[in-house]
């Protein structure tokens, strides 16, 4: 008994070692991403701090409801309350792992909804430090991935991952993903720029469970390296399935989104 | 879809309810919501008019609240905005508005809106031929841009295979023009009260219209019919041809938009068919957008725009831009202040007449924007509706609290 123990340990340490950092790496990403499947709807509040170098501040308030679609990337709707001179306008987007995402945003004043180019993956979400591609919805094809090492986190045993892009116009050529091996929860990630220097490093922390399943960072930091200004989201009011369907995510809602 | 946690604005409320303007049947809907601006703007025209009466300096103060309520889950809600502007130049332009006064009844396939409400259809930049629900407010801009509220019964339904809208609208809106006083006007100014109709009801006149809307892929399709009286009057001569007097006719027009988004392109194209009595004409305006993201190394996005602009109407006196060009850039800075940056230019071909114009804009902390609106008008053409404007070049500098 005890020498089929031996066997077997020595037959999953080889199987795992015949396991290429590619595929080591593709199937953590797969892990991560299956223990975040099932969510079906869910709705949040985020305030939104930027903070330049001198250390001034300007706050936007977003809510922001999303639709899981299966074989497909999400749905998702955001409104924005602040600053005021942009309240009510909405942003609705169908996004999919490599074909351009479908967006519309609505500007209030003009009662006008207007479709919008999708390939502006890099630049600034509503000025702050996260560039649209960091708040689109994961989607596993749109990475090839690479497994770096295990690493002790701030007390988190982490494995190390590094994600290349596949989709068009990215301002990325790769990122450093921190997963917890407990949780699979995104601990950490730096993003290199296009001349593969390291330009900023988001933080992930205040980790709750919601449902007995889906973990969510109530706080994100995002650190420019390279400018000195950094963005901190506060996410708060989470809920899932709502019951929302994609009837709740058509080009009309845009008009009536408070 | 009810996002229900807002801003509730306990205070206003409160004060609200304590004068007694407030009585709701519901009892249990708490969220209600007072936002809006008031704004103060100044305008300086470059040279003295053509006119003796107007001025080169205007100022102008102007207060838009919007309240809003909401109850049955979200299902239903009541929106309340007037528009108010006092000017100290043109007494035409000191006017009160309600932009939108409605209830709004939402279900799962289907919305009736009941009431007064604003109305948006089309792709285009420059002009905006397929949107006719709402009169233009011709005294705010003479862009164009700025619509009085339409009373109407609006019902959506939403099928698999798009979007139908169907409009009833009640009673017609006169479109506002510039008096005596203001800039940008004509020799002869249009008379107050003075509109007539070829529809015997007038005013009230029952115009209809409904509009189907879809996207499929990169495409964003739009097809509407319109039978009413037409937003866009002829100008007469009154009787003692001391002023101009509007007539309002019937027409019919269908209207197509499209857009095709590829990349970082946006391909658009709008056109008409009008009929009315005095003519039958057609009507496009099609063109290109196309942005460079992320230019010189930095978040500043720069959009080019390019549209053309056909017309075979008759009458010379109302076709502005029967073959016309807009080229236009924007400037996005994606920076904390939202800063933005327009420049266009309209050309005639024909005539060879142009205006350009600049509109910048940028918010200074939290709740005030500063925007910035210049106007520069060259015309030759003696017989061009746009002649009058020669002398008027201005520049405009806004100031805008939000509430």
């Amino acid at each position: 008994m005890y020498k089929f123990f031996i066997i077997l340990m020595l037959t999953v340490t080889s199987l795992a070692a015949a396991q290429t950092p590619e595929e080591k790496g593709y199937a953590i990403a797969l892990e991560t991403d299956n223990r975040d499947k099932g969510w079906e709807d869910s709705s949040a509040a985020m305030k939104m701090v930027l903070r330049n170098r001198h250390g001034q501040e300007s706050i936007r308030q977003i809510r922001v409801v999303n639709l899981e679609m299966e074989s497909d990337g999400d749905k998702g709707l955001t409104v924005f309350d602040e600053p005021r001179d942009i309240k009510g306008t909405a942003f609705l987007s169908y996004s999919h792992a490599l074909v351009p995402d479908e967006q519309w945003i609505y500007l209030p004043a003009l009662k006008r909804v207007k479709r919008i180019s999708s390939s502006n993956k890099s630049g600034p979400f509503m000025g702050s430090e996260f560039a649209y591609e960091d708040i689109s919805s994961f989607e596993i094809p749109k990475y090839d991935y690479l497994y770096l090492r295990d690493e002790v986190f701030e007390g988190n045993n982490c494995y190390v991952l590094e994600l290349r892009p596949q989709y068009q116009y990215s301002g990325y050529t790769k990122s450093h993903v921190w997963i917890d091996k407990k949780e699979y929860r995104n601990q950490k990630v730096e993003y290199y720029d296009r001349k593969n220097s390291l330009l900023k490093v988001q933080r992930f922390t205040d980790y709750q469970l919601y449902l007995g399943q889906y973990w969510r960072a109530h706080t994100m930091t995002m650190d420019n390296k390279q400018n000195g200004k950094s963005t901190t989201l506060y996410w708060t009011d989470f809920k899932f399935k709502t019951g929302l369907t994609s009837a709740d995510f058509k080009k009309n809602d845009l008009k009536r989104q408070r | 879809m009810p996002i229900s946690r807002r801003m509730t604005l306990n205070v206003s409320v409160k004060t609200l309810g304590c004068l007694g303007l407030l009585y709701w049947p519901f009892s249990h809907a708490q969220a209600y919501e007072l936002t809006g601006y008031i704004s103060g703007e100044h305008r300086y025209s470059l040279s003295n008019s053509l006119f003796s009466e107007p001025e080169q300096h205007a100022s102008s103060v102007a207060f838009s609240p919007e309240f809003y309520t909401e109850w049955d889950e979200g299902r239903q809600s009541l929106i309340i905005s007037p528009f108010f502007r006092v000017d100290t130049q043109d007494v035409e332009r000191t006017h009160l508005d309600f932009r939108e006064l409605h209830w709004l009844l939402v279900q799962d396939s289907w919305e009736l809106r009941v009431g007064i409400s604003k109305v948006f259809w089309g792709v285009t930049e420059s002009q905006h031929l397929v949107d006719v629900i709402n009169q233009t407010d011709l005294v705010e801009n003479n862009d164009t841009e700025d619509k009085l509220g339409q009373p109407m019964i609006n019902l959506s339904l939403f099928q698999s295979w798009g979007t139908v809208d169907l409009f009833m609208m009640p009673y017609f809106r006169e479109r506002t023009y510039v008096g005596l006083n203001g800039r940008l006007r004509s020799a002869l100014v249009v008379e107050e009260n003075s509109a007539k109709y070829e529809s015997g009801a007038g005013q009230r006149h029952l115009d209809i219209a409904v509009r189907w809307s879809h996207s499929i892929g990169e495409w964003d399709i739009g097809l509407s019919h319109f039978y009413g009286i037409n937003r866009e009057p002829l100008i007469l001569l009154n009787s003692s041809r001391t002023a101009l007097i509007p007539f309002y006719e019937t027409m019919k027009q269908s209207g197509l938009d499209v857009q095709y988004t590829f990349e970082s392109w946006l391909w658009k194209l709008e056109t008409i068919r009008r009929d009315t009595k005095s003519d039958t004409f057609t009507a496009f305006t099609g063109g290109v957008e196309y942005t460079f993201y992320n230019t010189f190394d930095s978040n500043l996005d720069v959009g080019v725009l390019a549209e053309y602009l056909f017309d075979d109407r008759n009458s010379e006196s109302l076709a502005s831009f029967e073959n016309d060009g807009l080229f236009g850039t924007r400037f996005t800075w994606n920076d904390e202040q939202s800063s933005e940056l327009l420049f266009g230019l309209i050309h005639d071909f024909s005539s060879n007449d142009a205006g350009w114009s600049v509109e910048a804009s940028r918010r200074i902390g939290n709740r005030w924007k500063v925007s910035l609106e210049a106007r520069f008008y060259n015309i030759k053409d003696k017989n061009s509706v746009l002649f009058p404007l020669r002398k008027d070049d201005y520049i405009q500098l806004e100031f805008m609290r939000y509430f």
